[in-house]
């Protein structure tokens, strides 16, 4: 019955492993001019599906604009938030899409070179990409000036912070830069740079494909379109689906749920963990909790102490160190909880801590410390019990 | 293949410019096993990079060690996904075949085992990357085997 509902949820969106011929798609784009690309775009309302959601059109309409000798179009494939898989499945399963999406990009903003960004954890899909790409680079010579390569990450989450990633692409350590200037004036090698997730590029190329008015039609009025999400933890039907934007936990879990669903963190780790009597109100999407994708379940034979312990020994340990708030206040806060449940400090020492993290949303200097907040007061303030007891 | 010839076979192949240290490191840690300090000087010298910013740039990633590990380096997926799957009796059945806690690595310098954050297969875990291959929904038993299957081909290999 569920699995139906589900089906024919997925079947009305379909856009992202739809099948379609690639090359048909960027032939009859490249023919489409720059303005009026940006211009579908704009109207489509596409936001990035890495999390951030910045307005596609508005970023590749800064690069379109912005002087440079040298322009690049990076695919994002760092896909290190926890709980998050679709990148991996949409390089494996639809690859030329990706690509597509890439050459379009490169049309739009005057690029000539293209990089996807993999993490060392994917390695495994590095030589069939490759081929992939081979064959693209090949195939669209005599139809645009632009070749794409693969550069490979080595393991750290922050690499996906679109800054941190350029410096890596650069052979840097992976330490994200101060912005402004945004990536877009000054990228890779200094020169403008749009970085673009994985799936957002897809939804470019279906956007040529279908209309802007398809995609827009899809999703409610503040998140429009649709979004791939990945959905683990204590659910009888873990996978990767393809859903409108916009729908609220409470429909989600009862899809997803095994019926004792007692928390879901939207987002991963740096995302926000919803209880059980929040589940009606909040919507999944940018009026609510937009979502890189993670969909994380818990039921009630979960620890809610063992997940935020879990979450923050990974920003722990992923924190590059470069600013204080992020690199100590992430120590402090799990030595914090780890007190607390040992009853070396008392539980007041929570407030103390909660208050530590308005530090690390103002003062960090990046994405990752300024998200821990996110799911150490979600969690603290729905579960306390838990994580005294 | 010695230190000197491997690393310019690596620049060779990825490029000389500041960019491609990356990917010359990548491959030198594939080909040697591990970015020792000797190695690490001789990638300096060679790129005209100062020894503190390539030692520094390796240091960063988890990929890239600088300290001595296995042939075969096994990271189980310790993200909460993998954690609520059991992941842990994944790592005490291999600690324990292997003789080894999770951070160490064989006497025979044959494997290293240490946990990683997530490998993103959140709905089939456990899962855990060997070099660079990714094993899913293992269980105690199943990688255990993966393990000793390794070990049969390393036999006879030799
Ligand atoms: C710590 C951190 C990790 C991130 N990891 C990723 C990632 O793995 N993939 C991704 O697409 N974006 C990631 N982002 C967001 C990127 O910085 C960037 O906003 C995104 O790639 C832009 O693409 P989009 O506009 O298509 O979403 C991360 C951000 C932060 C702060
Ligand atoms: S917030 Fe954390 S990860 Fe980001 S730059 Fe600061 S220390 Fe590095």
């Amino acid at each position: 019955m569920t699995r139906e509902r589900i089906s024919k949820m997925q079947e009305k969106v379909n856009l992202i492993f739809s099948e379609c011929d690639s090359m048909e798609l960027l032939e009859q784009a490249l023919k489409v001019e720059p303005q009026q690309i940006l211009k579908m775009l704009l109207t489509s309302s596409l936001r990035g599906r890495g999390g951030a959601g910045f307005l596609t059109s508005l970023k590749w309409k800064f690069a379109s604009e912005a002087d440079g000798n040298r322009k690049f179009v990076v695919a994002n494939a760092d896909e290190g938030e926890p709980g998050t898989f679709k990148d991996r499945e949409i390089l494996d399963k639809v690859p030329c899409k990706v690509l597509a999406g890439m050459a379009i990009c490169a049309h739009t903003i005057g690029a000539r070179e293209g990089y996807i960004y993999l993490r060392g954890e994917y390695n495994y899909m590095k030589k069939s990409l490759q081929q992939k790409l081979d064959e693209f680079n090949d195939k669209i010579k005599n139809m645009l000036d632009f070749t794409i390569s693969i550069k490979s990450g080595s393991g750290a989450y922050v690499c996906g912070e679109e800054t941190a990633l350029i410096e890596s692409m650069e052979g840097k350590r992976g330490e994200p830069r101060n912005k402004p200037p945004y990536p877009v004036t000054e990228g890779y090698l200094g020169f403008p740079t749009v970085v673009n997730n994985v799936e957002t590029l897809v939804y470019v190329a279906m956007i040529m494909k279908h209309g802007a008015a398809h995609f827009a039609s899809l999703g409610t009025e503040k998140s429009k379109g649709a979004k791939v999400f990945s959905v683990s933890g204590d659910t009888p039907i873990p996978g990767i689906y393809e859903l409108e934007m916009g729908m609220n936990l409470a429909e989600f879990v009862e899809l997803f749920g095994d019926g004792d669903t007692k928390a879901v963190q939207v987002g991963g780790a740096s995302g926000f963990c919803v209880p059980r009597r929040k589940f009606a109100e909040t919507i999944i999407g940018f009026e609510g909790i937009p979502t890189g994708g993670s969909m994380m379940l818990f039921n009630s034979s979960r620890s809610m102490y063992n997940v935020l312990h879990n979450y923050l020994e990974f920003f722990c340990e992923e924190s590059c160190g470069q600013c204080t708030p992020c690199r100590v206040g992430c120590q402090q806060l799990r030595n914090g909880i780890e007190a607390v449940k040992q009853r070396k400090l008392p539980p007041s020492h929570l407030d103390v801590l909660s208050k530590m993290t308005r530090t690390m949303k103002i003062a960090s200097k990046c994405g990752l410390g300024q998200s821990v907040p996110n799911s150490f007061n979600s969690i603290v303030t729905s579960f306390k019990e838990e994580i005294i007891y | 293949m010695s230190i000197s010839l491997s690393v310019k076979t690596a620049i060779e192949e990825s490029g000389n410019s500041r960019e491609n240290l990356m990917s010359v490191l990548q491959i030198i840690r594939s080909d040697l096993g591990t970015l020792s300090p000797a190695i690490l000087t001789e990638v300096a010298d060679q790129m005209g990079l100062s020894r503190a910013d390539v030692y520094g740039t390796a240091t960063f990633y988890s990929f890239l060690e600088t300290t001595p590990v296995g042939k075969y380096s096994i990271r189980i997926c310790r993200s909460i996904s993998c954690d609520m799957k059991n992941k842990n009796a994944v790592r005490e059945a291999l600690e324990n075949h292997l003789f080894i806690k999770k951070g160490e690595t064989t006497k025979d310098g044959m494997f290293t085992l240490t946990e990683t954050n997530c490998l993103g297969h959140c709905h089939e875990g456990p899962v855990m990357l060997v070099n660079d291959e990714i094993h899913t929904e293992l269980t105690p038993d199943s990688a255990v085997k993966i393990i000793e299957e390794i070990r049969i081909r390393e036999g006879v290999d030799e």
